[in-house]
């Protein structure tokens, strides 16, 4: 294995990494952004907006993210939405992301104990302050550990932003093995640097499910 | 009859149905004001149902509950259903105390009490402190203010449910099987805070197994048997005395479970 390589291409490499963690924290932030609103839209709203919404999340789902991406991008402009590899790749994430954020909120939001909304309610609490005082919170806390989950289910997704020409890690990669056909090296440092941020964001996950279970009891983070 | 600090329920030709089960049949009953009514019953038999009607976290078809003479939940008595803020109105002075405490998870047991007195009362947060400290030293949980509800025991967290209601002074207390879903040595703790609560005055309905308590307690006692009012009477009258063959029948297979 050639160490040189590595001094070589360690600025790319690195700008390659920095890509790929600023498309998934802004991807997945803006996916569960999203999976928020559409859960509590489907919970809360009208029937037939929870038809529209019911079939975004299976037509999302049902697809592979490579061709959701390559429609986004190529196909975008054909409705005039122009837009550079990078923003392109992140809203990929986003859409590709917010049906399995959505589903979580929803699962959660149905877990919330009706006895606890009850007691807001006996105790003349309105329908908005138990939502956001009472609800949203067991929520939160009960979300945590899927929401880590998916996300770094996402963190692997990024790599399929290549084919668009983002210059994240994946795309660095193959740039330096198609220049120097170290393959080896290439795949070895591709590795080990998905593998230290998963564990960067598992080891965040933890901290904030063991912040937030502190309160919890059992049956709920079940 | 209405008092300063406690209210009266008139329940009239009140009808309740979960779909097409028929749950309440032509209920009728009063409940006097400063009064404890406690309400027993075979499983079944409809009597969370009828104490969820009271606050109306169930709605009703029939008839109507009134509260100091205001139907509660409907405009009129077959009307259409109040604006959601005058029910809310009608259940700030009402308090509901759970058989499963309810509490919430996220929430200190302070902070569980001052909830409301911020969010309804509109107390400060000092002062809403201040008063959920006390209302948790009344049913002698002082020293327990800064726990979580996952920390406590169940006769404790029901302690500080208790103390959640009345901390908003309310002048009708609800009670749906306070102590069923505690150990046997807890439930003592839990019943001594509603005897207590019970010689201050305030309006209280009761749903019990626990016959012991409803016979000592109760201004009242009302048997429901398959979703109709059987009797209400005074308890020395139902426990000794009763007039009809279903509470006797329901009498005896309670004492010949309650030996051993
Ligand atoms: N949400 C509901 N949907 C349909 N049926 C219901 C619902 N809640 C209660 N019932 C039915 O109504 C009847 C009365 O129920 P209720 O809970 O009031 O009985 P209960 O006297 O409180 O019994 P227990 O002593 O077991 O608590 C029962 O037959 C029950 O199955
Ligand atoms: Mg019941």
């Amino acid at each position: 294995m050639d160490i040189d390589l590595f001094v070589q291409y360690g600025p790319m490499l690195l700008r390659g990494l920095l890509n790929t963690v600023l498309c998934w924290i802004v991807g997945a932030a803006g996916g569960i952004a999203l999976g928020f609103v559409i859960a509590v839209a489907m919970y809360y709203g009208p029937r037939p907006l929870r038809y529209v919404l019911r079939g975004y999340i299976e037509v999302i789902r049902g697809t592979p993210f490579l061709i959701q991406l390559f429609i986004l991008y190529y196909g975008g402009p054909n409705i005039g939405l122009r837009l550079d590899p990078v923003p392109a790749g992140i809203l990929g994430l986003i859409i590709y992301g917010s049906p399995y954020y959505a589903e979580i909120f929803r699962a959660g939001l149905q877990a919330v104990p009706r006895g606890m909304i009850e007691a807001g309610r006996a105790m003349a609490m309105s329908e908005g302050k138990i939502l956001r005082r009472i609800t949203l919170p067991i929520l939160m806390v009960s979300s945590v550990p899927p929401l880590t989950n998916f996300s770094i289910i996402l963190t692997k997704e990024t790599a399929i932003l290549s084919i668009v020409t983002v210059p994240e890690l994946l795309y660095q990669v193959q740039t330096m093995s198609a220049e120097t056909f170290a393959y080896m090296e290439a795949m070895f440092a591709l590795a080990l640097f998905y593998w230290g941020f998963v564990e960067v964001i598992s080891w965040a996950g933890r901290k904030l499910e063991h912040k937030t279970n502190a309160f919890l009891s059992k049956e709920l983070s079940a | 009859m209405t008092s300063e600090n406690a209210s009266s329920v008139e329940i009239t030709a009140l009808g309740k149905y979960y779909n097409n089960f028929h749950a309440l049949k032509n209920i009728n009953l009063s409940i006097p004001a400063g009064k404890v009514t406690c309400l027993i019953g075979p499983s079944g038999s409809g009597k969370s149902t009828l104490l969820r009607c009271i606050n109306f976290l169930e709605e009703y078809q029939e008839g109507a509950v009134e509260i100091d003479g205001q139907v509660i939940g409907l405009e009129a008595v077959g009307g259409r259903k109040m604006s959601a803020r005058r029910l809310r109105e009608m259940r700030r002075s009402i308090g509901m105390v759970f058989q499963q405490f309810n509490l919430w998870p996220h929430m200190t047991a302070q902070q569980n009490v001052a909830e409301a007195l911020v969010q309804v009362q509109g107390l400060s947060k000092a002062e809403a402190a201040r008063k959920a400290v006390a209302a948790l030293e009344k049913v002698g949980l002082g020293d327990k203010t800064e726990s979580f509800p996952n920390r406590l025991s169940g006769g404790q967290q029901q302690r500080v449910a208790i103390a959640r209601a009345v901390a908003m002074e309310p002048k009708l207390m609800l009670f749906d099987e306070p102590t069923s879903a505690l150990d046997p040595e807890l439930v003592g703790e839990v019943l001594t805070v509603i005897k207590d609560l019970a010689s201050e005055g305030m309006t209280m309905v009761i749903v019990t197994h626990e016959m012991g308590f409803a016979a000592h307690v109760a201004d009242q006692v009302a048997f429901l048997e398959a979703g109709e009012l059987v009797s209400c009477a005074p308890p020395a009258e139902i426990f000794r005395n009763p007039s009809d063959a279903r509470i006797k029948a329901f009498l005896e297979t309670y004492h010949a479970r309650n030996q051993f």
